[in-house]
């Protein structure tokens, strides 16, 4: 740990003085905190029912208005954060496994192994992948896991090359030829010393990952392909939103904003994430 | 040179192959039968059912009769509407959302460059922050969201343009187009902003300018043929990214073309118009990805090499 604390906490302090990054991650740990409240701290029950009252705008009752069926607008923004959030954080993890073990693999045996790996990935990189997560969603019926294991099994691609990219330097490097001559397993070697090294890399393109998923969680929500009511997701709410917008418009512009602002905090996080871990960017 | 574009060309054959023949089994994997409607047919019909759709053939046979159709350009009928076949909806569908595509590039192209030429000739100004921060927006705020707001804004409150349909009302096809297109011109304007400032400090940009070239030859002659392969590179992804935000934007402005059948087909559950949409579709996307690496090689002769 103290041979990596240097870099990290120079990271730490990058990415502390990154004014739009802080703001950005401020947001999220907000989000992620009103999330995982959403039962204690949501005014109503995301399912209440106040059907006398129908649509009405923002009031005191309801701050950010009532939908068609009288639910509480913001209610229901805070529960749909958790489905939105949560297939973000787990379908990246998802592809944060693939992606990394596959590229550790291909990466550190090299040869004839690395270029079949390396090959499927430029073949699957030319496939209409969203059109796959929708078949996948026809033939399956919209299971939640599913989206998980769909989207996670689109996005990994990206990941795997840069940790490809990572492995082959750090092989050559003295540290893993000690480690090999005195007899490491592979997967020791994997976890104990090659893991720890590309971490960085890792953590970037994640934070990088998780907008892009949550984008084609609510596409597919959005198109009735993903989220299934009751339950709703950001997705669901925009497409509810856009529905009803000609009478009722904060049902589209609430949830819009809320989902906006995320993958700005999201964006913003990510890039000051890179620039902290590889100062060398910074400049394009 | 010509070894790699035979060997690209070549190569997308097998991944075509591929695709089609796992959407095919994909789909065999699917609950329920084509006929399983609100009403229960009787035994009888549906063997004739099965008999007349060739679904009692064994599935390898199935599978064989299917891409020798697909090969000839017969993508079979459609379960959901009897009497229409697969490809007169895809022929029907594709101009449309061809024309769409077209305008949303070309929006996306005209847009993006400019901006993203004149923000890097104009670094750290008001016209490099400006556009990229609206650029920043394009890329955060998704078409879904995007299409519906700019209707709110323009076909509701101002009543300025109208709200959907394609080729009917005068305008109709200027929301569509720039929903489509905005998302890419704020990619493209960071693309060619980034492109640009890398090649504007190299020599031989010096040299152009050293031996008195005017401004404008330097940068439409020399710089931009350069700073502008990363935006060729991405034209190849961008379509597919377009294909999927046409399903979006058909849906949300009523357009009759490929991507809402598309989506219509997968809420129907009409498999067999989803099996020869997504081949038609894997088809095109590997066309256009194949076009794009092709021009990025010609314009870029260092990556042949790698």
């Amino acid at each position: 740990m103290s041979k990596n604390s240097s870099l990290w906490s120079d990271a730490i302090y990058r990415l502390t003085r990154n004014k739009a990054a802080m703001m950005g991650g401020g947001i999220l740990v907000a989000l992620i905190i009103s999330a995982l409240l959403a039962p204690w701290i949501a005014p109503y029950s995301y399912s209440y029912q106040d059907l006398d009252l129908g649509a009405s705008p923002p009031s005191a009752e309801h701050l950010l208005g009532t939908d068609i069926l009288g639910r509480d607008l913001l209610s229901r923004i805070l529960y749909g954060a958790r489905v939105s959030l949560l297939v973000g954080f787990v379908a990246t993890g998802v592809a944060l496994v693939i992606g990394v073990s596959w590229g550790i693999i291909a990466g550190y045996f090299g040869g004839r192994v690395d270029s079949v790996m390396m090959r499927i990935v430029d073949i699957l990189y030319g496939l209409p992948f969203i059109i796959f997560v929708i078949l996948l969603m026809v033939i399956f019926g919209s299971n939640l896991w599913l989206l998980f294991g769909a989207i996670g099994a689109v996005e990994w691609l990206t990941m795997s090359r840069i940790v490809r990219g990572q492995v082959i330097v750090l092989k050559n490097q003295e540290f893993v030829l000690a480690a090999k001559a005195m007899g490491v397993s592979n997967f020791s070697m994997f976890k104990r010393h090659l893991l720890p090294n590309i971490l960085g890399p890792i953590a970037v393109y994640a934070t990088l990952t998780i907008p892009a998923v949550m984008l084609l969680e609510s596409f597919l929500s959005f198109l009735g392909l993903g989220i299934q009511p009751p339950m709703s997701s950001w997705g669901t709410l925009i497409k509810d939103g856009v529905e009803s917008m000609e009478e009722f418009s904060w049902l589209l512009i609430y949830p819009g904003l809320t989902f906006t602002i995320t993958l700005f905090a999201l964006n913003f996080f990510g890039d000051g994430l890179r620039d902290a871990l590889d100062p060398k960017t910074t400049d394009n | 040179m010509l070894a790699i574009f035979i060997k690209r060309v070549l190569m997308a054959i097998p991944v075509l192959l591929a695709v089609a023949t796992m959407t095919f089994f994909l789909i065999k994997l699917a609950p329920g039968g084509p006929f399983d409607a609100e009403k229960a047919v009787s035994p009888q019909v549906l063997k004739n059912l099965n008999a007349v759709y060739n679904l009692d053939a064994s599935q390898w046979e199935q599978y064989t009769d299917y891409m020798t159709g697909v090969v000839q350009g017969d993508f079979g009928p459609s379960f959901k509407y009897p009497g229409r076949s697969v490809t007169e909806m895809i022929s029907s569908g594709l101009p449309i959302t061809f024309e769409l595509a077209m305008y949303a590039i070309l929006i996306a192209l005209v847009i993006g460059i400019l901006s993203g030429v004149l923000a890097a000739l104009k670094r750290n100004t008001m016209l490099d922050f400006i556009p990229m921060a609206i650029a920043m927006i394009g890329i955060c705020v998704p078409t879904f969201l995007m299409g519906p707001l700019l209707v709110l804004i323009f076909g509701i409150q101002l009543e300025l343009l109208p709200v959907a349909g394609w080729g009917q009302l005068s305008g109709d096809k200027i929301l569509p187009s720039i929903t489509l297109g905005f998302a890419y011109a704020a990619y493209i304007a960071r693309l060619s902003r980034g492109g640009m400032l890398e090649v504007l400090n190299q020599d031989f940009i010096r040299t152009a300018r050293a031996k008195g070239l005017t401004e404008r030859m330097v940068v439409i002659k020399h710089a931009m043929q350069g700073g502008l392969i990363p935006v060729v590179s991405f034209l190849g992804p961008a379509i597919a990214g377009l294909l999927a935000g046409s399903f979006v934007v058909e849906t949300i402005f009523q357009i009759p073309g490929l991507g809402r059948f598309y989506v219509e087909a997968a809420l129907n559950r009409d498999y067999t118009m989803i099996l020869g949409t997504t081949i038609f579709f894997s088809a095109m996307i590997v066309f256009f990805n194949l076009l794009s690496d092709l021009a990025s090689l010609w314009l870029n002769p260092r990556s042949r090499d790698v």
